[in-house]
């Protein structure tokens, strides 16, 4: 980490944090607009220009509902549980960087949180963490829709947190580090063959293990089409379905967050960042190259969505522990071995 | 700012403020927000027909089989971290070992597999 004084870290952190609860309210409306042009639909349109306005108007109906607490709920357990998920997912944003050290008005300024040692394994952490919110909120809520929804929701995101964790170690051979800034600047160097230069993305060399990240990235954020815990069809809205106004809305947020951070977090990791044509140059067109990366991975996101069927819960969890997991082992020893070879160490 | 646990302090920061900002969101609904209980609003969501039976419902055994299984591999997926951030030191003799060490799992695995541990019946 550099020395800047740490007010600034606050002021970057905070700058962080308001851009992506900004960004999470448009990511609501990106998906909105272009789920309605995958259906030949115009989406909202009538919320100020192209319904721009519509997250603002989402918010303000929302905050003037009834917070409304079951009888049957657990009080205390079930008004705390969204925050858990709410605050986990923001926490991620801590190592995720959007640049080195820049000069803004003649000081140095990290364009990161903070840079520790073990920033993968962090957001794989705050993950874990985020699905006591979704447990505890279907478990105290005293529904059967909600409990069975959160049950399965531990299910899923555990078997698929491990086939994200086991789809990293790969980066980790070959870049000896886990904090995301070093990652990152890993992937500027440039890669020659002959008069073409290509930047030295992880997708390149990782391509088994992007694949494997994505599509537990997917998994771990409920997304279509692995969003069984909120299948409308058989549970209702999962383990939302006691909640309302705010708190509804705060898991909301929570999901949205996690699919951005994800978006961010596998931008960093296999393309580069803010690695880019001039990114080096200026800091700015840096944050745009990784702004952009994110708002493809969010258009795969709801490409998914538009297109995918939901999977039948054998099949997910089968998908998880009979496919996915031996292949990212796979994956794990052919990198290993290659990386041997390409040291000298072997033959 | 270079000092043990500097970048832990951020962290705390984050963690106060994201709490603070969903905790004054979800504390704006309660206050703006009508409050007029009954009793039907209050009970269960049951699609709109009374609820008979008790409202904690029993769930498969097999959620728990994969908990355990999620145990023995994170477990094993901690172990593999400190070995791939150190392999260029660790060299030949530390993927000989890995390798020992992942066979050994698969082993577990085939059995796992074997014994039905993975069928979602």
């Amino acid at each position: 980490m550099g020395d800047q004084p740490i007010w600034i870290t606050f002021i970057v952190t905070f700058a962080i944090m308001t851009v992506l609860l900004l960004s999470m309210a448009y990511t609501t409306w990106y998906e909105r607009k272009v789920l309605a042009r995958f259906q030949d639909r115009l989406g909202p349109t009538r919320t100020g220009k192209a319904g721009l306005m519509q997250p603002l108007a989402d918010a303000v109906k929302l905050m003037g509902k009834e917070d409304l607490v079951p009888d049957a709920a657990d009080r205390n357990v079930f008004l705390f549980a969204p925050l858990i998920t709410f605050t986990t997912a923001l926490l991620s944003a801590a190592v995720i960087p959007w640049g080195g050290t820049v000069q803004i008005f003649g000081t140095d300024v990290n364009l990161y949180p903070t840079d520790i040692n073990v920033g993968a394994l962090f957001i794989l952490a705050t993950g874990s963490i985020g699905v006591y919110g979704i447990i505890l909120g279907g478990w105290s809520s005293g529904n059967r829709y909600s409990l069975l929804g959160a049950i399965r929701s531990a299910a899923q995101v555990i078997s698929y947190e491990l086939i994200l964790g086991f789809s990293l170690v790969g980066i980790f051979i070959i870049t000896g580090t886990m904090s995301l800034t070093d990652i990152m600047f890993k992937q500027h160097e440039m890669l020659s063959f002959g008069p073409f230069e290509i930047s030295n993305w992880f997708v390149l060399t990782q391509p088994l293990g992007f694949v494997l990240f994505v599509i537990a990235a997917v998994a771990e954020t409920n997304r279509a089409p692995f969003d069984l815990p909120e299948a409308e069809s058989e549970l209702v809205a999962g383990f939302m379905t006691e909640y309302s106004a705010m708190r509804f809305a705060l898991y909301f947020l929570g999901e949205y967050i996690s699919m951005i951070i994800m978006s961010l977090f596998a931008a960093t990791l296999f393309l580069g960042g803010t690695s880019g044509p001039g990114a080096d140059k200026f800091w700015g067109l840096g944050i745009m190259w990784l702004v952009l990366k994110v708002m493809a991975f969010l258009f795969f996101y709801i490409w998914l969505r538009a297109t995918l069927p939901r999977f039948r819960f054998d099949q997910l969890m089968g998908l998880a522990w009979k496919v996915l997991l031996p292949l990212a082992i796979l994956n794990i020893v052919v990198t290993a071995f290659f990386r041997l070879i390409g040291n000298g160490q072997v033959f | 700012m270079e000092f043990f646990g500097s970048n832990y302090i951020v962290m705390v920061f984050m963690v106060v403020t994201a709490f603070v900002m969903g905790f004054a969101m979800a504390g704006i609904s309660t206050l703006a927000g009508p409050s007029r209980p009954n009793k039907a609003k209050s009970a269960p969501y049951e699609s709109g027909i009374p609820d008979v039976k008790p409202v904690r419902p029993q769930f498969t055994a097999r959620f728990y089989v994969i908990g355990m299984l999620f145990v023995i591999f994170d477990l094993e997926a901690a172990f593999m971290y400190p070995w791939a951030v150190n392999f260029d030191v660790l060299g030949l003799g530390g993927f000989v070992h890995m390798i020992i060490f992942i066979s050994l799992l698969l082993l577990s695995y085939v059995y796992a597999w074997k014994k039905g541990a993975l069928e979602w019946v």
